[in-house]
């Protein structure tokens, strides 16, 4: 009996790793961490009632933000193993298994739990206030998304110390994938953690795309909305045509595995050319999914750090709708080495290329809307500025990457590697950290201090170049992505010692950036955000106090013009006041606890699927399901009124202290 | 006060990064195998990224100066004296400037790159009086099988051939699938289990030449590495015939031991069993499946073994293949 346990203990945790166990400690300690400092300062009942039931944007906005942060960590911290790792020749710090599963999880992690929750943070944020409404459209299933998306990042995490991580890629190609090469569960695991949160991301899309269509204050007309909401509304319009084909895709994986299925498997009539078509055709309008919205922010951030209005919005919107119209039309880029022959190379080689072009127009976009203004260098629009160079830097390696018969040279190299952190890094990271300094007044009611801010940024934006410049230079040395180890006869070493170096650079601006909040959190009084306006913006988000009052708008604005909070400013000047009208009772949706308590099911149910364990999976699916009709049964009573003098009471409390 | 200073510190680290950054560009102590080709497909792949990098630094180059200018001159410092246009954010005639620079641009790059893709198409024969060699490829779990059917031959994590002669790659894997690739010669071709993909590369120097696997195949993967030995004709004719007298020749219990997961170190053997690649090709197709690749499968017979090999010449109609014993 004892053997047994014993065996099962060995199989069922990750043993015979330092880190590991390093990791289990640390996983103890910061649950027992969290549970007395809960319990010793009497929080529980406020974490659930604030935080765990909320349904409302803000704050949900917030819990994605700090995810994200959590999952930055995790997966930088992956990305230092590995250039530790490749630093010199035959370094033996990590196995090549251990190092192959590292690699799957930075991946994964960084595109996945972090660039998109980071993201849907930022839309929770800024879209309903940026537009004047109250919330977003379903605040029920807003809640549920992110519990969807936590819990799955969580499951994901979990096979650090349970059962063993993935480590087929974070695409996961078959046959590598599959049961033959793959037998243990951390496969499993890959499939159910994204296939969880997947779904929180689908409904995402859903969502903000009504809460966009529906409910823009009055006046707002299309070509009215801001930027950054246009961004939103095309990202969004992608995930709705991408998710469900990365879930249809991890479907049939599970079920090659799970059922003895053999969609990609060798034999039985199996075809892995299959899963790498699809899997690219969600994982290359991935990439515009992310960068879209922080195009959005770096217009927005580039016009209001010029004061001045963003040239060629028109132009802006139409660049951003053809860029999310293309990302359809570039998957087979990605495989131009298989022998598609060359009717299919050119096409898709051609139909990469053109996105250069709306993504160039927007380039100039941005220059012209810096000249004639009047530029400060506050940390927003710092990374927006640090953008631009390195964009360009991306978006010409990554025309080098398109033309097919060079690609056969730089395809699988580390020159890729380097294109796509460029593209990743330099676009995406940069200009949600852009957004996220952007709006933390509005999140927080204070402003983050400067200083350690600009450590961070000259950190992060050195070693960011310092880390990936040599990788084009390894990449056409012939040096290979993935590789765990190399030889002293290729002569790669100096370069990945300066690539290690600027890795490390980059880890002390994440490093700057913690003191920055925590200094930020310790002089909140002295850097609290008075105004509700810290930067002069353009846009309504800036018109109501910070943090924002959990109804947001006091009375629902009129919208007049495109930038109307500048406007009305501008208006304001001259002593022109809008009428406002009077403040009447505001409707309100209730907390609710299914979404997180089905997302806790869907855990369960997850875990089961992953070891196969029908006692885990069956209740699981039953909790699911029992949640969903509590929501459909029960829910009748999901809203409630703010009365009208408590509103009229909160306002002159926030308002009397400006 | 303490604003001088800091401003030198920063200079001296932009510099310091700058020249680190370019250093790393034009760092000669690795080899540049990419730019450094041996044979008319990896030359013809140089001079279109050489090409195509111009192309687009053409556009890029002029904007980042225009960016650093943009900002220096627009920034907002007391005694700046740049004009300050708050609401000027229309210009029809600018924006159809910039519009219509980058069309041009990839309008040249894409005509150029159609061109070259029909040119430089792995699939197709390279144009020379020569006979070519002919090289079956099979990526393993964790080395790579060469099998030479004219001459009769086999090596394991080498490849020897001759000097400017052109050489027909038949490539498929009976693992993962991988990515074969000798920079210096040409670009990568998958190798993927169940079809067999086709490059043709030739070498016109004498040397020794890195070759990988590109894709990542699993554990053992990074080892996967491999050496090209260009010979002069004579000498390629010499290790063949050394081959064939002193090596083991590989049986089919040979192949399946080999095939097992597990590193190798480069080997030879003096004979291969006949129709061994194409049964590695079909090994995992079913009955009466047809193929989704149809078109890359012609593999090339294996020398004397008549009966086998000129049935299976017709290429990727495998539907009456007998698949017994190996599903």
């Amino acid at each position: 009996m004892l053997d047994k346990i014993k065996e099962f203990a060995s199989t069922f945790f990750v043993t015979g790793d330092p880190m590991i166990y390093g990791a289990d400690v640390s996983i103890a300690l910061a649950m027992i961490g969290i549970v007395f400092v809960l319990t010793y300062f009497k929080k529980w009942g406020w974490l659930w009632k604030n935080w765990l039931t909320t349904v409302d944007h803000k704050k949900v906005g917030i819990m994605y933000i700090l995810a994200a942060i959590l999952m930055l960590f995790r997966g930088g911290v992956d990305a230092l193993l590995m250039r530790i790792q490749l630093a010199t020749p035959d370094v033996t710090l990590l196995h090549p298994e251990h190092y192959n599963q590292i690699f799957t999880t930075h991946g994964t992690i960084m595109i996945l739990f972090m660039a998109m929750p980071l993201m849907f943070g930022l839309f929770n944020i800024a879209v309903p206030l940026q537009i004047g409404a109250r919330d977003v459209a379903f605040p029920f299933l807003n809640a549920l998304s992110f519990w969807l998306f936590f819990m799955g990042a969580m499951l994901f995490n979990l096979s650090f110390v349970i059962g063993g991580s993935p480590d087929a890629g974070w695409l996961s190609y078959p046959p590598l994938s599959e049961l033959q090469f793959s037998p243990g569960v951390g496969q499993n695991f890959y499939i159910w953690g994204i296939q969880i949160s997947g779904i929180g991301s689908l409904a995402t899309g859903i969502n903000f795309i009504v809460t966009i269509i529906k409910m823009r204050a009055p006046g707002m007309t299309w070509m009215k909305m801001p930027v950054f909401t246009w961004s939103v509304f095309s990202s969004c319009v992608i995930i709705i045509f991408a998710f469900p084909i990365l879930t249809v895709t991890l479907a049939l994986l599970f079920l090659d595995r799970f059922g003895g299925g053999h969609f990609f498997t060798l034999d039985f009539g199996g075809n892995p050319m299959m899963y790498i078509n699809l899997i690219w055709m969600w994982g290359h309008p991935e990439v515009y999914i992310v960068v879209l919205p922080a195009f959005g922010i770096y217009s927005e951030v580039i016009s209001v750090f010029s004061k001045k209005k963003l040239f060629g919005y028109k132009s802006m919107v139409y660049a951003m709708f053809m860029i999310a119209i293309l990302s359809f039309f570039t998957w087979a880029h990605h495989f131009f080495t298989m022998g598609s022959g060359a009717d299919v190379n050119a096409f898709f080689a051609i139909s990469t290329m053109v996105i250069a072009i709306p993504t160039g127009v927007k380039v100039f976009n941005w220059l012209f809307t810096m000249y004639r203004g009047k530029i400060t260098f506050k940390t927003p629009m710092m990374w927006a500025i640090a953008f631009i160079p390195n964009f360009l830097i991306a978006g010409l390696t990554g025309v080098m990457l398109s033309v097919a018969p060079a690609d056969f040279q730089f395809h699988n190299s580390y020159f890729l590697i380097a294109h796509f952190h460029s593209a990743l890094i330099g676009g995406v990271v940069f200009g949600y950290l852009a957004g996220l300094y952007y709006w933390w007044p509005k999140m927080f009611g204070f402003t983050l201090p400067e200083t350690p801010g600009k450590w961070a940024f000259w950190f992060w934006n050195i070693g960011f170049y310092v880390c990936f410049i040599p990788q084009y230079s390894l990449g056409l040395m012939g040096m290979t992505r993935r590789l765990s180890t190399y030889g002293w006869d290729t002569g790669w070493q100096p370069l990945n010692l300066v690539s290690t170096v600027g890795a490390f650079l980059m880890g002390i601006g994440f490093l700057f950036q913690v003191l920055q909040i925590l200094l930020g959190i310790k002089n909140f009084r002295k850097l609290k955000d008075t105004t509700g306006d810290p930067w002069g913006g353009h846009t309504l988000e800036w018109s109501i106090p910070s943090p924002a009052p959990e109804y947001n708008f006091a009375t629902i604005p009129q919208v007049e013009e495109r930038d109307d909070w500048w406007a009305e400013k501008d208006k304001r000047a001259k002593g022109i006041f809008r009428k406002q009208s009077p403040i009447e009772a505001i409707h309100m949706p209730k907390n609710s606890a299914i979404p997180f308590i089905m997302s806790v099911f869907f855990f369960i149910a997850g875990f089961g699927f992953v070891f196969g364990w029908s006692f885990f999976y069956i209740p699981g699916l039953i909790g699911v399901a029992i949640c969903m009709i509590c929501r459909s049964f029960f829910s009748y009573d999901g809203d409630y009124y703010i009365p009208a003098d408590e509103v009229k009471r909160t306002e002159a409390a926030i308002r009397g202290s400006v | 006060m303490n604003k001088k200073p800091k401003a030198i510190i920063a200079l001296v680290l932009t510099v310091l990064t700058v020249a680190l950054l370019i250093w790393t560009c034009f760092y000669a102590g690795g080899k540049y195998v990419v730019f450094d080709p041996k044979g008319p497909i990896g030359q013809a792949q140089k001079e279109l990224i050489i090409l195509s990098t111009s192309m687009a630094a053409l556009l890029i180059v002029p904007v980042m100066i225009l960016t650093f200018f943009i900002i220096w001159r627009y920034r907002d410092a007391p005694d700046n004296k740049a004009k300050y246009q708050p609401h000027w954010d229309d210009n029809k005639k600018l924006e159809t400037v910039w519009w219509s620079i980058p069309i041009v641009v990839i309008l040249i790059l894409a005509i150029i790159t159609a061109r070259y893709t029909y040119l430089l198409e792995p699939s197709k024969p390279m144009a020379s009086t020569q006979k070519p060699v002919t090289i079956q490829v099979t990526s393993l779990d964790w080395k790579w099988l060469f099998m030479y059917p004219e001459e009769g031959i086999a090596t394991v994590n080498e490849i020897h051939i001759p000097k400017g002669v052109p050489v027909r790659f038949e490539l498929t894997s009976d693992a993962p699938m991988n990515s074969f690739w000798i920079p210096q010669l040409g670009g990568q071709i998958y190798t993927m289990s169940g079809m067999a993909m086709k490059l043709h590369l030739q070498a016109d120097q004498e040397g020794t030449y890195f070759g990988s696997g590109a894709n990542f195949s699993g554990e053992h993967f990074g080892q996967m590495r491999f050496d090209v030995e260009v010979q002069s004709d004579e000498e390629y004719k010499n290790w063949v015939a050394n081959i064939k007298k002193q090596s083991k020749p590989l049986t089919k219990d040979g192949y399946l031991a080999l095939a097992k997961p597990g590193l190798s170190q480069p080997d030879e053997y003096s004979s291969i069993p006949d129709g061994l690649f194409q049964e590695i090709v079909t090994k995992y197709v079913v009955d009466g499946a047809s193929n989704p690749h149809a078109g890359h499968g012609e593999v090339t017979p294996t020398k004397g073994t008549s009966k086998s090999g000129t049935e299976d010449e017709s290429g990727m109609d495998m539907s009456h293949m007998n698949m017994s014993g190996h599903n």
